[in-house]
């Protein structure tokens, strides 16, 4: 009896670990984007009143004896932490703030939340709106927040109009630019004649400045706006809405509007680049680059892993040696991600993408492009840490068929490879997934490794755009493992970014989850059909 | 395994001579299909077959008959080199098939197999449909039209029996069916492919008295068409279904023979001893 509690026991353990570690970051993560209530705070400040405005972010319950007037002895004493955004204008962006010295606290409707491009939230009340430093409207009242939100809207449409015209022509421009330099350097290295490419040139200069004028026109049209606040010390600051994404009045808010902007976060949250030294703004590219790199790791590891194992089960004569590379490829399994980085960087970055180098990129030397960290190489890297899972699982999976099976396929006149392919693999092919899923969980949460050859902390561009040849394996790519640790860890703004961290956190392991539940799915379906046993 | 020397009652194997044994009594019709002559098998050591010779005469059934590990399982998958397979295997002595030898180096053991189809003690469908199953030979052999193929499937499991039971279960997995029509369905399996000869190991000893019976009554009518070898443990089951039967005992052929004449007047004691089930 006391055996059966105990094993009861450690596994209500694990699921209390395991749900109340999901718990927490769910909570913490999730709880980031919803619109919280700002504050007009008076406290006392030591020589008067101090007004101070902004978001609760945390409380605290500090020894007194750890603070900087520290009183002998008492009980702890409660300090709010308030998030008073408006970087740059009124330093610094996070205070403490002596619960005991709060005189009064109020949450005023007009106050208003600007989302800014850079420099964080800035907070404060609306005073006025510029067009071309023409004062178009004024105070807080609905007609101008009305006329507030339609600016925003239309700045929204002029910079996606930008973005537009720069994915679509200006970096298409560039790229080409770049392939007539590295084709003149061609040329160059061969001897042969470049005249044509100069008149292609030209036409492409042409086209660019053409583009050009149009891009000022819009950053022009952007620049009209500019919004008039009044910040907590009273100081009237002007705000250009080109740098504005959005406004919003938390205190006024109704439970649907509350709700409503709590998607559209969550949503740019999941779709947008981040910004602000990865503090703001979303994780899209670091999702894109996750998720394209475990598929790329699955692509390859598959075949590498079943071939292997096939060999090992199939063909090869059982015997010390194979025993010998059977503990080998299991031992493999339990060395450290970081001693693949290194390897990985060693062989495949310099040794196999230098050679690839020299032999198809000549014209970029001495700039590398596959002889640098890159998709590919991680991918690669990844492959080869998970490999021995999935030798491992689809070997099971090849000793489990049985033996009538495959005689009655050779007693059909089915040569050896024919029963492999028809039989053997069809039938061996749940556990084979068994062992991407294995791959794909350890994979997804390597981060170590990724660091020495290929993640980076911000990505310029997504391994796949629109410039042939479309999927750019050489480039470097960002990762929700890394962008956990560079936001939480490396961050110049450690108190904005540590919700980001518990999203970020959450969102790696809802893909891992996904990506698994994939696969369990695909494994499921199979099993159903290869069965080889009824009931 | 028993080492044979060790055995009081170890016989020379009787080799029936090749006017009075089967083949020589009828027309060409029933000439031999295999030949098998001095053939010795043994697992690394341990000797399995030890010379055995015999004829296994064109559209007749031969059963072999014997105690556990006589080693007939072992004979019947000679035939079709299943024996291979297995690692430390060391075959001489020679069979051939319709007057060409299997273990000849000329000899394409997958088009050998097509030739001799098997079917085995216990039903061994893949995992896939009935009609799957059928085909599964059938499609190893490359580009026979659909139509041809729904042809065949149908032929083999009306030949097999089955067709009645199972024409509208056709997608249905092979598993879904009973035991018994599992085994008729290995044999539609296995003449999807018109083999020259079937060999069936037990076939009928994991069913049930009735299946059997369909079983028994299926081999009496694909005697017409296909050499059929059969082993078995059951002396009613080789009296009903066969012409000829071979008994063997620790590796060693003890009587080959007429059924009939066998089992009315066994020439060997041992023979005598085993079929009126004093031993084995």
């Amino acid at each position: 009896m006391p055996w059966v509690w105990l094993n009861a026991g450690a596994v209500g353990l694990s699921i209390a670990a395991v749900l109340g570690l999901v718990g927490l970051i769910a909570a913490r993560g999730l709880g980031h984007f919803w619109p919280a209530p700002v504050l007009s705070i008076v406290y006392d400040g030591g020589d008067g009143p101090v007004s101070v405005i902004g978001e609760l972010a945390g409380v605290e319950f500090a020894d007194p004896t750890f603070l900087a007037a520290p009183e002998s002895d008492g009980p702890p004493v409660e300090r709010r932490l308030v998030k008073t955004g408006n970087r740059r204008v009124n330093a610094p962006d996070f205070r403490w703030l002596d619960a005991a010295d709060i005189v009064s606290e109020r949450r005023p409707a007009e106050l208003v939340v600007f989302e800014r491009m850079e420099w964080g939230n800035a907070y404060g009340r609306l005073r006025g709106i510029h067009e071309h430093g023409v004062r178009v409207a004024s105070g807080s009242d609905a007609q101008a927040w009305t006329s507030l939100q339609q600016r925003l809207t239309r700045a929204d449409g002029l910079r996606e109009e930008l973005a537009d015209l720069q994915a679509s022509t200006i970096d298409s421009i560039n790229h080409e630019l770049e392939e007539l330099r590295l084709e003149r350097r061609r040329r160059a290295l061969a001897g042969a004649a470049m005249d044509d490419l100069d008149w292609r040139e030209r036409s492409l200069n042409e086209e660019y400045a053409r583009v050009e004028t149009q891009l000022v026109d819009l950053v022009r049209a952007l620049e009209r706006d500019t919004v008039e606040i009044e910040i907590m010390d009273g100081r009237h600051v002007r705000l250009e809405l080109r740098g504005v994404l959005r406004a919003w009045r938390p205190n006024a808010m109704s439970a649907f509007e509350q709700v409503r902007h709590y998607a559209a976060s969550l949503w740019a949250f999941l779709t947008q680049a981040p910004r602000e030294a990865n503090t703001e703004g979303g994780v899209f590219p670091a999702i894109f680059g996750t998720v394209m790199m475990v598929l790329l790791m699955s692509l390859l590891v598959t075949p590498f892993g079943v071939i292997a194992a096939v060999y090992l089960h199939e063909y090869a004569r059982q015997g010390v040696l194979v025993r010998v590379i059977r503990i080998a490829v299991n031992n493999l399994a339990g060395v450290p991600g970081i001693v693949y980085g290194v390897f990985g960087l060693g062989f495949f970055v310099y040794l196999a993408g230098g050679a690839m180098d020299d032999l198809f990129y000549p014209e970029t030397r001495p700039a590398p492009t596959f002889g640098t960290p890159g998709l590919i190489w991680a991918s690669l890297t990844l492959a080869l840490l998970t490999v021995p899972v999935v030798i491992v699982s689809a070997e099971e999976g090849l000793a489990r068929i049985p033996r009538a099976i495959r005689e009655g396929s050779l007693a059909l006149g089915a040569t050896k490879a024919e029963t492999l392919f028809r039989i053997v693999l069809p039938v061996a092919s749940p556990s084979i997934l068994t062992g991407i899923i294995l791959a794909v969980a350890r994979a997804a949460g390597e981060v170590a490794p990724l660091m020495l050859v290929g993640v980076v902390k911000l990505a310029p561009a997504l391994p796949v755009d629109g410039n042939p040849p479309y999927i750019h394996l050489e480039r470097k790519f960002m990762h929700l493992g890394f962008h956990i640790y560079d936001v939480g860890f490396q961050s110049p703004n450690v108190e904005a970014a540590r919700p980001l961290v518990y999203a970020t956190a959450l969102l790696l392991i809802a893909i891992i989850v996904l990506l698994n539940l994939t696969a369990i799915i695909l494994r499921s379906r199979l099993e159903g059909r290869y069965r080889f046993s009824a009931g | 395994m028993q080492q044979p020397g060790d055995d009081p009652l170890r016989y020379h194997a009787s080799v029936p001579d090749a006017a009075a044994g089967p083949g020589a009594d009828q027309d060409g019709e029933s000439a031999a299909c295999l030949e098998v002559r001095g053939l010795s098998l043994s697992y690394g050591d341990v000797a399995a077959l030890r010379n055995i010779s015999l004829t296994v005469p064109r559209h007749r059934v031969t059963a072999f008959i014997g105690p556990s590990g006589c080693g007939k399982s072992t004979l019947l998958r000679c035939f079709n080199r299943l024996n291979d397979l297995i690692d430390g295997v060391r075959v001489s002595g020679s069979i051939a098939l319709n007057g060409m030898e299997i273990h000849s180096r000329e000899v394409d053991v997958a088009e050998l197999r097509r030739r001799v189809g098997m079917v085995f003690q216990r039903p061994n469908p893949f995992p896939k449909s009935v009609y799957d199953n059928v085909a599964y030979g059938l499609r190893l052999q490359r580009g026979m039209p659909k139509s041809e193929l729904d042809d065949r499937v149908e032929w083999s499991l009306k030949s097999a029996a089955l067709w009645d039971e199972v024409r509208n279960r056709l997608n249905e997995s092979a598993l879904e069916l009973s035991g018994g029509q599992q085994q008729r369905l290995m044999i539609a399996r296995a003449i999807a492919v018109q083999p020259d000869v079937l060999l069936l190991d037990e076939p009928a000893s994991a069913l049930d008295p009735i299946s059997t019976l369909r079983i028994e009554e299926l081999i009496h009518q694909l005697r017409t068409d296909y050499t059929i070898a059969i082993v078995t443990h059951n002396m009613q089951q080789a009296a009903r279904v066969s012409d000829y039967t071979a008994f063997l005992h620790l590796g060693e052929l003890v009587e080959f023979g007429n059924t009939d004449g066998m089992f009315l007047n066994p020439s060997k004691r041992q023979t005598e001893d085993y079929i009126t089930g004093r031993y084995g």
